[in-house]
């Protein structure tokens, strides 16, 4: 039987990734086709190839063994390819029925809606998707599990013959993952055949025909379900050897200088953990597991709601960054550009701004004294820069991280360092300089926090390592005793 | 010394001070009374009003907020002046409560924009309405004359061959300069301005500064007040009205963005230059004072077009690949 659609050798660079490597998928009528991989393996690019939101450089694409040409989602949808994202892509403000038929609402020559129309055709959509709402509400009035209902049934509206869905139960509850997989084996029985990327394995081994498994942009294996079991799946996810550049292990650990107790955010519940100067300590996890949130939590951004956190003895007052910095607790965002740098500014200015205090005498800001200091920073990191005097946004990416780091670094009471993804975006070679730089650290007494959903990082740098999953710490490991298997086990989310 | 040249001649503050020469220019050949020297000390005299009242605009928009209540504040921190001015018989007291009104009206426009989260614009919009309606209730719309002897020496006075009001100004120009380049405020707030997100994540007093620069905003506001309550020597509740937009679009002309973090207070006091000697040709012309709004108008259009493509650039510039040398 011919597949619906056919994907064969695909590569696709992005400046310093590249993210797909020769990948073959396919789609049959009928099926779920499970995709699943650990963050960054190549499943996002892949379906927005699938989807027309990515070209691609080498590889075909075909449709009923025909190929095709797709440069646009538009052009994939009216091919019937439709994705479900996990961002979900609807209008809020919007009706339901609009958001349905949006920028194709039924109308007159005169360019005025038929309404009665839209609300029939929609009404039957949803009939069709088991969501009970009147077309009229307002999409923004739904759970999210309705707007996920929305977005297939949107799908249904353009024929569509594939739908690809990302991680379409992250969100939901027990109740409506069940509602989920009644459409799911539904749609596949009218010979929908559908896509289902994701990194619940139960749900993977319950619901999928066959699994294809990505690692580092290349397909590791391609299989029928009844072959497989979670501990296979984990393995042909998992199964590299560990990336070189990491430094040899070996730290002393000293006292407690990081003590956090039932730490509960919005975002994070009952968190607690301690780290030692000398120590670097891992948090990993799947992507949104709550790693960014914790640390936006502990430099008291996020509004604390329990819980205490003592730095060096001292307890830290909640919902006061400066307090926080003061105390000497530094935080290396994981987003560079939205919450790190001040584009505008130079590099000196972005250096120096959280340890001004230290160049400041009766309130002047001692010039000479700042550029030293920065300038002394600058050439220890390596920051490729021509001068201090250049504006940030120029550097490039593995540069502004130095600088970042250069940031803390620069402060004479700097404790504890939380350092979100350090190396996302970043070449390979500053990788490597910024792992030594993080081992010197440690070895110089500071106590490092490495939060990172790269595991082969975490496993290569880390004395110790916390999983996060679901906005708690799920399972902590000693170096030794630390494998991707069983910190992958920990991460991935308990369903029922 | 080539390298100074080269940067005076590159950066944004040449194109104002060009627009501005070619102006005076202009005017002075179109006005022989344009360049004498009392004229030259009235448009100095209008533009310290704006300027004193600009120096705190400029903190303000640099933050990437906004105060639209100065010209109401103006009202009200006059009124106050001249009634405390006569019922205490002393200069200085007027001056104190002008102040102190001031710091009031920035401290609530401060705490409303961060502990309330209204959006600056909204909220100062708001205390704009109140201010002004609070100046015409107390005064029920009547202006109130100073009666204490020595205090239009304020507003109208000379130190030497210069102008008290002028001199203030100056001074308080270079005393902000130094703020905003040489100490942490100031670098707190080209930081904020820039970036709040990453300002708060590095641990920086973001809410106390801003409610620090709406305070200093709301006490140049009312010293600009005092001084034109003493240049008429009554307490006007109708002074000031639209006060607040020849502000802004005087600073912005200047090239301080509205998008917060990108502008310098020498930028903004040739901007202020540029408005004031532009009304100062047209009263010199003899043009319909109704032209003036509309030439004032077509200037603020401009200068908000300027705006907008300067951020272009930098949007441009932010997203462009780095280059390859530094990679």
């Amino acid at each position: 039987m011919t597949p619906l659609v056919e994907l064969v050798g695909i590569h696709k660079r992005f400046p310093g990734v590249y993210a797909l490597k020769g990948v073959d998928f396919d789609v049959r009528a009928g099926e779920v086709h499970a995709l699943v991989g650990e963050n960054g393996a190549g499943k996002s690019t892949l379906i927005k190839v699938a989807a027309g939101v990515h070209d691609f450089e080498k590889g075909s694409y075909r449709i009923a063994g025909q190929a095709v040409d797709i440069r646009h989602p538009r052009q994939a949808l009216d091919e019937g390819i439709a994705v479900v994202y996990q961002e979900l892509e609807l209008v809020l403000s919007l009706s339901v029925a609009e958001n349905l038929f949006f920028g194709r609402l039924p109308h007159d020559r005169g360019g005025r809606v038929r309404w009665g129309e839209l609300y029939d055709e929609s009404e039957k959509l949803l009939a069709e998707v088991g969501l009970e709402v009147d077309p009229k509400t307002k999409v923004g009035h739904l759970g999210v599990a309705a707007q996920q209902l929305v977005e297939i049934a949107r799908a249904l509206s353009f024929a569509a013959k594939v739908i690809i869905m990302d991680e379409p139960t992250s969100a939901l509850s027990p109740r409506e993952i069940e509602k989920l997989f009644v459409l799911v084996a539904r749609l596949k029985a009218r010979g929908v055949g559908l896509v289902y990327v994701s990194h619940k394995l139960d749900e993977i081994m319950a619901l999928a025909d066959r699994v294809t498994v990505l690692r580092d942009g290349q397909r590791v294996a391609c299989k029928e379900t009844v072959d497989l079991d979670e501990d296979r799946l984990i393995e042909l996810m998992v199964g590299r050897e560990l990336g070189q550049g990491f430094p040899a292990a070996g730290r002393e650990p000293g006292e407690n200088v990081l003590e956090v107790q039932g730490l509960t955010t919005d975002q994070v519940q009952d968190i607690s953990f301690r780290v030692c100067a000398g120590e670097i300590v891992g948090f990993s996890g799947l992507m949104g597991a709550g790693r960014t949130e914790l640390a936006r939590g502990l430099m008291g951004v996020d509004r604390r709601l329990a819980g205490s956190v003592v730095i060096a003895g001292v307890p830290v007052p909640a919902n006061k960054p400066p307090a926080a910095r003061n105390l000497g607790l530094g935080l290396v965002p994981e987003d560079r550009r939205a919450d790190g740098v001040f584009a505008q500014l130079s590099v000196r200015e972005n250096t120096s701004v959280a340890a001004l205090e230290q160049f400041c005498r009766l309130g002047y800001v001692q010039g000479g004294l700042e550029r030293r200091q920065v300038g002394g920073l600058v050439e220890r990191l390596k920051v490729r820069t021509p001068d201090q005097e250049q504006e940030m946004a120029k550097l490039s990416g593995g540069n502004q991280q130095k600088a970042l780091l250069a940031r803390w670094l620069l402060k004479e009471n700097l404790k504890v360092l939380l350092i979100d993804e350090p190396t996302r975006g970043i070449d390979v070679g500053a990788k490597a300089e910024i792992y030594q730089l993080l081992d010197e650290l440690a070895r110089g007494g500071l106590a490092v926090v490495l939060l990172s959903s790269e595991m082969p990082e975490i496993l290569g740098l880390c004395d110790r390592i916390y999983v996060m999953s679901q906005g708690r710490i799920a399972a902590e490991y000693g170096r030794a005793e630390a494998t991707p298997e069983k910190l992958l086990a920990s991460a991935l989310p308990n369903v029922y | 010394m080539s390298k100074i040249f080269s940067r005076i001649f590159h950066s944004e503050q040449a194109g104002l001070l060009l627009a501005l020469l070619v102006l005076c220019l202009v005017i002075s050949l179109l006005s022989p009374v344009f360049f004498t020297a009392i004229n030259i000390k009235n448009v100095l005299r209008d533009a310290s009003l704006i300027a004193i009242a600009g120096i705190g605009m400029v903190m303000i928009i640099l933050l990437g907020e906004i105060d639209l209540s100065v010209g109401s504040t103006q009202a009200v921190a006059g009124v106050i002046a001249v009634a405390v001015l006569n019922q205490m018989d002393s200069v200085w007291w007027a001056l104190l409560a002008a102040l102190l009104a001031g710091a009031l009206v920035g401290l609530c426009n401060g705490l409303l924009v961060t502990k309330a989260g209204i959006n600056s614009l909204i909220a100062t919009l708001g205390t704009m309405a109140i201010l002004r309606g609070g100046a015409m209730v107390s005064t029920q719309a009547v202006s109130i004359q100073g009666k204490v002897e020595g205090f239009v020496e304020v507003g109208t006075g000379y130190l030497g061959p210069v102008p008290i009001p002028v001199l203030l100004a100056f001074l308080l120009f270079g005393l902000f300069y130094y703020v905003l380049h040489h100490t942490i405020l100031g670098r707190y707030i080209y930081a904020i301005g820039g970036n709040i997100q990453a300002a708060r994540l590095s641990g920086l007093a973001v809410d106390r500064t801003r409610v620090l620069v709406y305070v200093i905003g709301g006490v140049l506001a009312a010293l600009s007040a005092f001084i034109l309550a003493s240049r008429l020597n009554s307490g006007q509740p109708n002074a000031g009205l639209g006060f607040e937009l020849q502000v802004i679009a005087a600073v912005i002309l200047g090239g301080i963005s509205l998008t917060g973090g990108i502008g310098t207070l020498g930028g903004a006091f040739i901007g202020i230059l540029i408005l004031t000697v532009l009304s100062n040709g047209l009263v010199l012309l003899n043009v319909s004072s109704f032209y003036h709004d509309i030439a004032r108008g077509a200037v603020i259009i401009l200068a908000v077009y300027l705006d907008t493509r300067r951020k272009q650039s930098l949007l441009r510039r932010l997203l462009a690949p780095p280059s390859e040398s530094n990679s």
